[in-house]
């Protein structure tokens, strides 16, 4: 099955990111296909290349820097949510890029299944 | 058009699908961006030509009431953008009875036509649908 995501929620407030990732890590085990995550809301600080967790915490940034790396998958920021934000291409991490609304739609047209992670 | 759907090109890329997509409002209109930025996800999927309907539910129901005055918490008021969306060719818009109720609103409290419905009937029309997009 062909799956798009969407979060909605930051990195660390909410558990929402948390949730998609690993969610999408037991989709793509069990030979699932995740073409686009798209990142709305605060969700578009999980791009944010300054973010520098604790040594001995999870770092959601490059995580899923290491997710698009692996498995090609698509990372979309809102540039509207992400203007806002203060979220701009020179602190995107690798592999987020920053585009529109219009990216979500067409993820929830393509996708067999669009599934929500927010609040 | 591209600028509009970040860089999608309508046409050729999603060759004419039809989805039906539900937009679920459930949070009330200032407090948290919710409500702002999903009706913004409303706007944009009108250019896709989709089938598009909109649910208020729970606190939801408070971005179509009438008479915001949004002024003293320097918020936008944005519910004049729901009277839009008819022009969107949007015209499928419910509202849970039940979420009225509890909150002592009717429907001519609401600034928009809408189609009033038990949860049971929007539950039946949330199972028809390719799309859920809850906000």
């Amino acid at each position: 099955m062909k799956f798009g995501i969407l979060v909605n929620e930051g990195p660390f407030q909410h558990q929402a990111a948390d949730t998609a990732y690993h969610f999408i890590k037991a989709a793509l085990d069990r030979g699932h296909e995740v073409h686009r995550v798209f990142f709305y809301h605060d969700g578009v600080n999980n791009a944010n290349k300054l973010s520098e967790p604790q040594q001995d915490d999870r770092n959601v940034v490059h995580r899923w820097s290491k997710l698009a790396e692996e498995h090609g998958i698509d990372l979309v920021v809102c540039v509207a949510a992400a203007l806002r934000r203060g979220i701009k291409d020179e602190i995107l991490a690798p592999g987020f890029r920053i585009s529109g609304l219009g990216q979500l739609v067409e993820s929830g047209i393509q996708a067999d299944r669009l599934v929500v992670f927010g609040d | 058009m591209s600028e509009v759907t970040g860089g999608v090109e309508v046409e050729e890329e999603i060759g004419g699908t039809v989805k039906k997509f539900m937009f679920v409002n459930r949070k009330a209109p200032y407090g948290t961006i919710y409500a702002l930025e999903g009706l913004e996800v409303v706007l944009i999927s009108a250019a896709f030509d989709q089938d598009v309907s909109l649910v208020f539910l729970d606190d939801g129901v408070y971005q179509l009431k009438k008479g915001q005055h949004t002024k003293a918490v320097d918020m936008k008021n944005f519910s004049p953008t729901y009277r839009a969306l008819e022009g969107y060719d949007i015209d499928k818009l419910y509202v849970e009875k039940e979420s009225l109720e509890e909150r002592g609103l009717t429907a001519d409290d609401l600034v928009v036509d809408v189609e009033v419905l038990t949860a049971e009937e929007i539950a039946k029309l949330m199972a028809e649908q390719d799309v859920v997009l809850s906000f």
